[in-house]
């Protein structure tokens, strides 16, 4: 804009600099709103917490209950499967944190992925860390679930065993409101 | 427009005078149909044209489609139905679109294959193959959009693996997909603005071919000899070309005719043969398919994604060195686009001087190896992830990246080229030797 020999800036560089910069900052402004139009409505936020009724659930079954888009699993493990997720050592878990929103921080033992602290229940997002298919129930090398999609398996506690997933099948927020009923988020 | 020198247009009518002082439209047309090509042109050069037209098509029958379709979840699956059983000619309609996609994919393919084997990249054409990149990126943005509107399981799932990709990206990946899809999970927000975009990219796509030819006729089309046309005078350039009207146009529109025959028996005879079972099942967030498989034109690529899992060393290495951020998931994902984006940097890669895969004895091999590779990766990507696939994408995938790094790059040194034509007569000659040279000179 200016010659060498003037760097003190003219009226004519100082009147660049802020059209420019208004222009920035017009252009800016315009292209937030088109772009922020994308980010999740507010009916889609409004949609926070669901409660479920888990009664009828038996033991060794599971229920899954679509909250905020995706698949929830409800799962009240029998006494061999929390033995079975209870004998796994940390070292042979790739990702030894517990992903438990309720338990921030906490390491991926068996008893950090469970809600009650017996592990008869065990309530995850049912979308799997790779790729966000749906893991099949009851499959895989492991006992728990196995995803078709990358061929993700996961044991009885959820937690990623073999396969592509990076991380353990995630704990949404959950509370116990009554005996039979649990509330998600 | 182009850089050979020929015969422009010249407005004799007063009519026509009076439109090219104000707007020389016809100009433009008459030098880009009449443009000198050069005359030894084979069969692989009639791609263009095909792409030229399925352009048209998937442009003239998603026009039609979009004036019966619902972009709801609740409605988008009937209202597909609706156009197979109700719309008048909906169901040839649909299937044209559907088939159109893929014939549009086969001619690409065929076409960077050409361009790779005859060296079409290499200068001066850098800007003609990088945009013909960015069509490519484009087709398949589109495709995968388009795939999305149906709302059928494959639809559903295949939105939500693909989208899943920003996902991985190490520290924003979640606030992008959020933002991308429009809440936490694929639903109608997504459903909607997929619609919306599936209709604007197509006309990206037409003003990047219009870039595209505007580059290519730039610096004229490249040969299966790849030496240049002369453009020393007029009389030089005829020895080495014809007009593109009529000769190639009328040979295109054959190739064109032969192309369409087969597509056509395809689309009317088996028209779900490329298709998946599962789309014909309404989409479900809860329960996901068993084998999810993108359409085939996408399949070496998902192969090359699934190649690199948290067991492969060079994964491992990486996500050693950045300490964790770039994990296996992430790696895939930019191994994928990466096969892609390398494609882009060929013009700087192939060191070779020598421009046609014709006068390259050694690259030969290597460039039908790596046509192998496409197919084999493509048929990995169609498997499940177990027994031998994994292992066989790990190797196509390694010798995808070893073909474009490593092996461009060192053939230009090591190879000796075998001797090329001084001229595209000379070349043309050799394959239809001149009838009578008297004959020709008493013309």
């Amino acid at each position: 804009m200016s010659h060498a020999e003037d760097n003190a800036g003219t009226r004519r560089d100082f009147l660049y600099v802020a059209t420019a910069a208004t222009g920035a900052v017009a252009g800016g402004a315009a292209v937030w709103p088109l772009v922020n139009q994308m980010n999740p409505s507010a009916d889609v936020r409004a949609l926070a917490s669901v409660e479920v009724d888990i009664s009828d659930v038996a033991v060794g079954t599971q229920i899954t209950v679509k909250w905020r888009g995706k698949p929830v699993f409800i799962r009240r493990r029998s006494a061999d499967e929390i033995e079975a997720a209870r004998a796994v050592s940390l070292d042979d878990l790739p990702d030894t944190a517990s992903e438990n929103q309720n338990k921030p921080g906490t390491d991926a033992s068996d008893v950090n992925r469970s809600v009650d602290d017996a592990g008869e229940w065990l309530v995850m997002i049912g979308v799997c860390t790779h790729l966000g298919c749906v893991p099949l129930g009851d499959a895989g090398d492991f006992g728990g679930w196995f995803c078709p999609c990358h061929g993700s398996h996961y044991d009885t506690a959820g937690r990623i065993r073999k396969g592509p997933a990076p991380r353990n099948l995630d704990i949404p927020l959950t509370t116990f409101i009554d005996a039979n009923t649990i509330k998600l988020g | 427009m182009a850089g050979i020198p020929h015969d422009h247009y010249e407005p004799k009518t007063g009519v026509e005078k009076w439109l090219h002082e104000r707007l020389p439209v016809v100009s433009i047309l008459y030098d880009t149909l009449m443009i000198p090509t050069p005359k030894n042109l084979n069969w692989m050069w009639i791609w263009g044209i095909v792409l030229a037209f399925c352009l048209v098509l998937q442009i003239i029958t998603g026009i039609v489609l979009a004036m019966h379709y619902t972009p709801h979840v609740d409605m988008a699956f009937d209202s597909v139905e609706h156009i197979m059983r109700d719309v008048n000619g909906g169901w040839a309609l649909r299937y044209l679109h559907a088939n159109g996609a893929s014939l549009f994919f086969f001619a690409v393919y065929l076409h960077i294959f050409r361009g790779l084997y005859y060296g079409s990249y290499k200068a001066p054409r850098e800007i003609t193959w990088i945009v013909g990149m960015l069509i490519y990126l484009a087709m398949m943005a589109t495709g995968f959009l388009g795939y999305v509107l149906p709302w059928g399981q494959m639809s559903f799932w295949g939105a939500t693996v693909i989208t899943g990709f920003f996902g991985a990206i190490p520290g924003v990946g979640e606030v992008v997909q959020t933002w991308l899809l429009g809440g936490p999970a694929v639903d109608n927000a997504t459903l909607n603005r997929f619609f919306s975009l599936h209709y604007l990219l197509p006309f990206v796509l037409a003003a990047l071919v219009i870039i595209h030819i505007w580059a290519f006729h730039t610096t004229g089309n490249n040969n299966p000899s790849g030496v240049e046309v002369r453009r020393g005078s007029k009389d030089e350039v005829k020895k080495d070309t014809l007009p593109f009207w009529p000769y190639f146009v009328v040979k295109d529109l054959f190739a064109l005719g032969v192309v369409l025959t087969i597509f056509f028996a395809i689309t009317y005879f088996m028209p779900n043969y490329l298709g998946h079972p599962d789309n014909y099942v309404e989409a479900n967030p809860l329960v996901t398919p068993a084998h999810i498989v993108p359409e085939w034109y996408y399949l070496p690529f998902y192969a090359i994604l699934r190649a690199f899992t948290a067991d492969v060393w060079a994964v491992m290495l990486v996500e050693f060195v950045t300490g964790g951020i770039v994990d296996a998931k992430f790696f895939g994902v930019v191994a994928m686009f990466g096969a892609i984006v390398v494609m882009v940097f060929i013009p700087w890669l192939d060191t070779s001087r020598v421009r046609s895969g014709k006068y390259r004895p050694s690259f030969k091999w290597w460039f039908w190896l790596l046509a192998l590779d496409f197919v084999v990766l493509t048929w990995c990507g169609s498997q499940p992830a177990e027994g031998m696939v994994p292992v066989i994408s790990l190797i196509g995938a390694s010798y995808w990246f070893g073909y474009f790094l490593i092996i461009l790059p060192l053939l230009g040194v090591l190879e000796k080229p075998l001797p090329v034509p001084a001229t595209i007569e000379e070349d043309f000659d050799a394959h239809y030797p001149p009838k009578d040279a008297s004959a020709s000179a008493a013309e």
